[in-house]
């Protein structure tokens, strides 16, 4: 399928699958909120490369169609995710993910 | 490939979420425009919406059949839920509106959010592509991820809405990834040409019991399932009790829906491969529900820790995998939304400004200071433990009846001693009303205004109606659980 003997789809594949545990490594570990938001933009992105590699070697657009969804989807929730972590630190002056826990009690 | 622009019933077979979209953005455009605080003007129109898109709802159920490049499917299933989804929706903002205008909060955008949560979820529940469940789920929770944290100076909804939003995406991505694995396995995302795909035999069954692996993960976490069932307790005890209501039913049933329909129609052949995981999960989830909800004064935290256990009743519906089972799982999470969002906005009611009086301890002599709110809160108590006559009581035995047929003896004997251990926590608080004399530290009562009684009359109506005669339900349910295949 591959015209030109371009790189294997399965080193994309690896790689995405790479991205996507580094994001959920850093989601379970990191203490800074917008660190572990950033996590999950990371675990988006490496799903959209799945998706275009994919799309690349079914030959199909649908794919690609599908990471500019996923993108889209990333955009709103980074709108709506940045303005709640903006009202938890201004209502606590700390970003730190332990400091978030009043609740439990 | 020439795509042929769509006919007019396919805009039928897609009415409601067109009529909900249309009053959320119409609620958007005239929120600057009548700026005053506590207006019911709001919450009136959102109502004529949703009666709007219920009307919508039984209207398109007459025009069953796909739509847009069959990524709409438009049958009984969906709309039973899209009729579920929308009168969830009716009640909640009924019961917003004395929350609303006690903490002066911003009318326009909350109604908003909600028709947009909903479209969303009308969206999951009719859909037949994975991408489109993908979009649905992602408007129904970007939503209620604002809902959430709706006032933004109150800490405990801040940390709610950080915490629903964090482990909320986190969900979406391994429910992304698994429908990314599944594309390039099977070359679809149409639920109907996996199921043809994996029909043969030489399916790489590796690839896709992965795929089915990481969906199953990002709908445990939606549905608050164990063990991913974490972020529940904190967000609803967090979050104002009629946004609460409102997570703990809507984005519930509806995401209980996709699961339906993904495992039963595009993952049937391979059902030996998930029941067995979703059999730890329903156990787990019944278990750490109702132990941890033993132990809580707060009301708000043990309905969630309770709403837990219930989401594990649902899940023994699925792991019976047949059509009996998905049956039972409607009908329970019809009977579990009426009485759950009852329970939640007598909560709100009591509550009172603030939302500092949550204690089980609060609910003392309320049978004698306000007789019907106790009343009320009675039956959707009593529902919940499962008693004849109510809804809950013929839920949990189409449940188990439905988990006998397909011979999971062990899981069933589990479940029942379960519900028997929930009932000490539900009738706590019944005791705490009728037996106890209320002290001086007990909050009196605002009388209950109008709207609330209404958002409490139609879930007590709905509990008793599925608990008289759930047949009717029932047998609709029967019915539209045969589309999934």
């Amino acid at each position: 399928m591959f015209q030109g003997g371009g790189v294997p789809l399965s080193w994309y594949l690896i790689l995405s699958a790479i991205l996507f545990s580094l994001g959920v490594a850093g989601f379970l570990f990191r203490k800074n909120i917008i660190t572990v938001f950033m996590s999950i933009e990371l675990m988006l992105n490496a799903v959209n490369l799945s998706f275009v590699a994919f799309s690349y070697k079914l030959q199909q657009v649908n794919g690609h169609i599908f990471a500019f969804f996923v993108m889209v989807v990333a955009a709103a929730e980074a709108a709506v995710g940045l303005a709640i972590i903006l009202t938890v630190y201004k209502n606590r002056s700390s970003l730190d993910i332990d400091d978030v826990s009043e609740m439990k009690n | 490939m020439l795509i042929s622009p769509p006919a007019a019933v396919e805009y039928i077979r897609f009415l409601p979420e067109i009529i909900l979209s249309i009053f959320g953005t119409l609620l958007m455009v005239l929120n600057p425009l009548i700026r005053k605080h506590g207006s019911s003007i709001f919450g009136n129109i959102s109502i004529l919406g949703l009666v709007a898109a219920l009307l919508g709802a039984i209207y398109a159920d007459g025009q069953v059949g796909q739509a847009f490049s069959r990524m709409i499917v438009n049958d009984d299933f969906a709309n039973f839920f899209r009729v579920l989804v929308i009168a969830i929706g009716i009640v909640i903002v009924l019961g917003s509106y004395e929350f609303l205008s006690r903490e002066r909060a911003d009318t326009g955008e909350f109604h908003s959010l909600i028709l947009f949560s909903v479209a969303g979820q009308c969206i999951m529940v009719s859909s037949n592509d994975l991408i489109l469940i993908f979009i649905g789920l992602e408007i129904s929770s970007i939503a209620t991820y604002i809902l959430a944290g709706y006032l933004r100076d109150d800490r405990r909804a801040n940390e709610a809405a950080i915490k629903y939003f964090l482990l909320g995406s986190f969900a979406t991505a391994f429910f992304l990834y698994g429908i990314s694995l599944i594309y390039g396995t099977t070359g679809s995302t149409n639920l109907t040409d996996i199921h043809v795909f994996l029909s043969s035999p030489s399916r790489p069954l590796l690839l896709v019991g992965v795929s089915a692996a990481l969906m199953l993960v990002g709908l445990t976490f939606k549905v608050s399932g164990a063990p991913f069932q974490v972020w529940a307790p904190d967000v609803y005890q967090g979050a104002p009790s009629p946004v609460s209501a409102f997570l703990s039913a809507g984005p519930k049933a509806a995401a209980f829906a996709v699961f339906l329909r993904i495992f039963l129609t595009a993952f049937p052949s391979i059902s030996h491969q998930w029941w067995p995981v979703i059999w730890i999960s329903a156990l787990l989830s019944m278990t750490i529900g109702n132990f941890a909800a033993l132990t809580q004064s707060n009301i708000k935290r043990m309905l969630a820790y309770s709403s837990i256990a219930h989401a594990g009743y649902v899940l023994v519906a699925i792991t019976a995998h047949s059509d009996i089972g998905a049956a039972a799982a409607m009908f329970y999470l019809a009977a579990y939304a009426c009485m759950n969002v009852g329970a939640f906005i007598v909560v709100s009611h009591i509550a009172g400004k603030g939302e500092k009086h949550v204690g089980i301890s609060d609910f003392k002599g309320l049978g004698v200071r306000q007789p019907i709110t106790a009343a009320l809160l009675t039956i959707f108590l009593l529902s919940l433990v499962g008693v004849p006559l109510t809804g809950g009581f013929f839920g949990k035995f189409y449940i188990f009846q439905a988990a006998l047929q397909s011979n999971m003896i062990w899981l069933t004997v589990l479940g029942l001693l379960n519900s028997a251990v929930a009932a000490y926590y539900y009738l706590r608080i019944i005791g705490a009303m009728y037996m106890q004399e209320a002290v001086a530290s007990t909050p009196v009562p605002q009388p209950l205004p109008r709207s609330t009684r209404f958002a409490l009359l139609l879930p007590a109506l709905g509990t008793i109606i599925l608990g008289v005669f759930p047949s009717a339900v029932l047998d609709f349910a029967i019915k539209s659980a045969n589309f999934l295949k």
